[in-house]
């Protein structure tokens, strides 16, 4: 019982965080971008292991911050000076940079303590087993804490930098004569994304991670025309999703990170058939409702 | 002190290498109700994000009140054109004019129940207060083009860029913006508009700058909006630059 706590509390904060930041990724339009540093933060983790020859989250978490940055910023140099268009600049980045991470692992799997299938799946069931063992004594399982940091870190980030984050993504020419500075917020907002998608890497693996990015803050962009609201909802379905999603696992017996992911996509589909305004048979009983009565008033 | 609201020597703006302003040198005296008029391609967009550091410059000096424009940020208020944003962004009417208070409150400060009671207030100059909690999707093209210029608003500032905002707007939009626009300019205000519509010229502004790529001419608008500098802005030899510009391009 325990145990299943503990992985749903894991899995509901790594959605939870992908939620918060997602949710920005999707109003800005920059989804892949988040798919891609997802997936170019391999090489960072896979030389963090090479370096320091431990697990340790700090330099993990640094190595694959830098990537991550690193993608962000490969991709904007592409877009701007070498003629491509930027999800094709996305592209050239992200896959070059998980493929050296692929070869990096694959050569040296042998001296690091990562074999492929993790990172492309990740393992959250072994949570509640790998406890962080202070002074002899067990502070409850390691991947909780980190991610519980990383969650505290993305929503103090959220928090503090509202209304930057907002007027940023809504308008950015009318931020850049404010005085406010696009590029400054870009680069923390992909910063954070990084920092979060790593952390959530071990737990989920580099492609589950992507459909909790968007997934959470997808359904909570049909369910509310508040940008408030829209925040609070990706957490709640992403909590809604882990927990959900462990349930369908033990009923199946599946893998659990995959379950989240499937009931995540399935709170889409809800929404996106039954959403109060913007759902799909709402807007269908809307017309018919315009249609019976003349033609709408606007 | 100076006379001009804005001075502009020698600009020339470029879009990947290619110049789509040339040379532009002009001032505009403060407290003019001022437009910029130009075929389409003539550079009137390029010209006002150039002047907002949105573009940048491949030459040229911008001084704003005497100052570059870093020393008077707070002093200049842009409004975009309308289609430039995502009006189906989840907030309200009333957020969108509080972000022009954004340039007034410190980092991670949230705007307070004054910088409410401003929005409020120029929600009501342009006839919006009722929408104050609407959707931003709900609004009309003439209503969004009202909650940009409430925005202009309460940003308070002393010289006002504004990027075609009669542009598929209702007639009555047009009025209250005219009606806001003179306001404005007895407030001390200097307005400068990019602007579409030739025959409202010489009824609304009282400065006009002609642009095709370069300046044409730039004046009170009985000397400068002549029949012969229209020629040379919207047909004639220029033309034929352009053409050839695009031939090399």
């Amino acid at each position: 019982m325990t145990a299943a706590l503990l992985i749903i509390g894991t899995g509901g904060l790594v959605a939870a965080s992908c939620g918060l930041l997602g949710s920005f990724l999707i109003l800005r339009r920059m989804s892949m971008l988040g798919d891609a540093i997802s997936h170019a933060v391999l090489p960072g983790i896979a030389l963090a292991f090479l370096l320091t020859q431990s697990r340790h989250p700090i330099p993990m978490l640094f190595g694959a911050s830098t990537l991550g940055l690193v993608t962000a910023f490969c991709t904007e140099f592409l877009h701007r000076t070498g003629r491509l268009a930027s999800d094709a600049a996305i592209g050239v980045t992200f896959t070059w940079l998980f493929a050296v991470g692929v070869i990096v692992i694959s050569l040296f799997a042998g001296q690091i303590d990562l074999d492929q299938e993790c990172v492309l799946y990740g393992e959250i069931a072994y949570v509640p087993w790998d406890t962080w063992i202070v002074g002899g004594r067990s502070l409850g399982p390691r991947a909780l804490w980190i991610m519980g940091g990383v969650f505290c870190c993305d929503l103090a980030f959220v928090f503090l930098c509202y209304k930057e984050l907002k007027v940023t993504t809504f308008d950015p020419d009318l931020a850049r004569t404010l005085g406010i500075s696009t590029r400054t917020f870009h680069y923390l907002l992909m910063g954070a994304v990084s920092m979060t998608t790593v952390a959530a890497f071990e737990l989920v693996g580099a492609i589950l991670v992507v459909a909790m990015l968007i997934a959470p803050g997808a359904t909570a962009y049909l369910l509310t025309d508040r940008l408030g609201w829209l925040l609070l909802w990706s957490v709640a379905i992403g909590i809604l999703s882990a927990a959900g999603g462990y349930g369908l696992a033990m009923m199946i017996d599946a893998s659990i990170a995959g379950a989240m992911a499937t009931v995540a996509g399935g709170f889409f589909v809800l929404a996106l058939l039954g959403a109060p305004h913007h759902g799909i048979i709402s807007r269908h009983l809307a017309r018919r409702r315009s249609f019976g009565n003349g033609p709408p008033v606007t | 002190m100076t006379a001009h609201a804005i001075a502009i020597q020698d600009l020339t703006i470029a879009y990947q290498r290619k110049p789509v302003l040339w040379d532009v040198t002009l001032e505009i005296p403060a407290g003019s109700l001022a437009c910029i008029i130009g075929p389409n391609g003539a550079g009137k967009s390029t010209l006002i994000k150039g002047v907002m550091g949105l573009l940048p410059m491949a030459s040229g000096v911008v001084t704003i009140f005497g100052h570059p424009l870093q020393d008077v940020r707070q002093r200049v208020g842009y409004v975009p054109q309308r289609g430039s944003v995502d009006w189906d962004f989840p907030t309200t009417v009333l957020d969108v004019v509080l972000m022009g208070r954004y340039g007034h409150l410190p980092l991670f400060a949230r705007p307070r129940r004054h910088d409410r009671d401003l929005a409020r207030a120029a929600l009501e100059q342009v006839g919006m207060e009722t929408f104050a909690d609407r959707q931003i999707s709900q609004l009309s093209g003439g209503q969004q083009q009202r909650v940009f210029l409430a925005r202009a608003l309460v940003q308070d500032a002393d010289l006002y860029l504004m990027d075609e905002p009669f542009a598929g707007v209702d007639a009555a939009t047009e009025q209250a913006i005219v009606v806001l626009l003179q306001t404005l300019q007895q407030r001390g205000k200097t307005m400068i508009v990019v602007h579409h519509d030739l025959q409202t010229v010489s009824e609304y502004f009282d400065w006009a700058v002609l642009l095709n790529l370069r300046l044409v001419a730039s004046g009170p608008v009985d000397t400068a909006f002549t029949e012969e500098h229209l020629r040379v802005t919207y047909g004639g030899r220029l033309n034929l630059l352009t053409a050839i510009g695009e031939e090399i391009s």
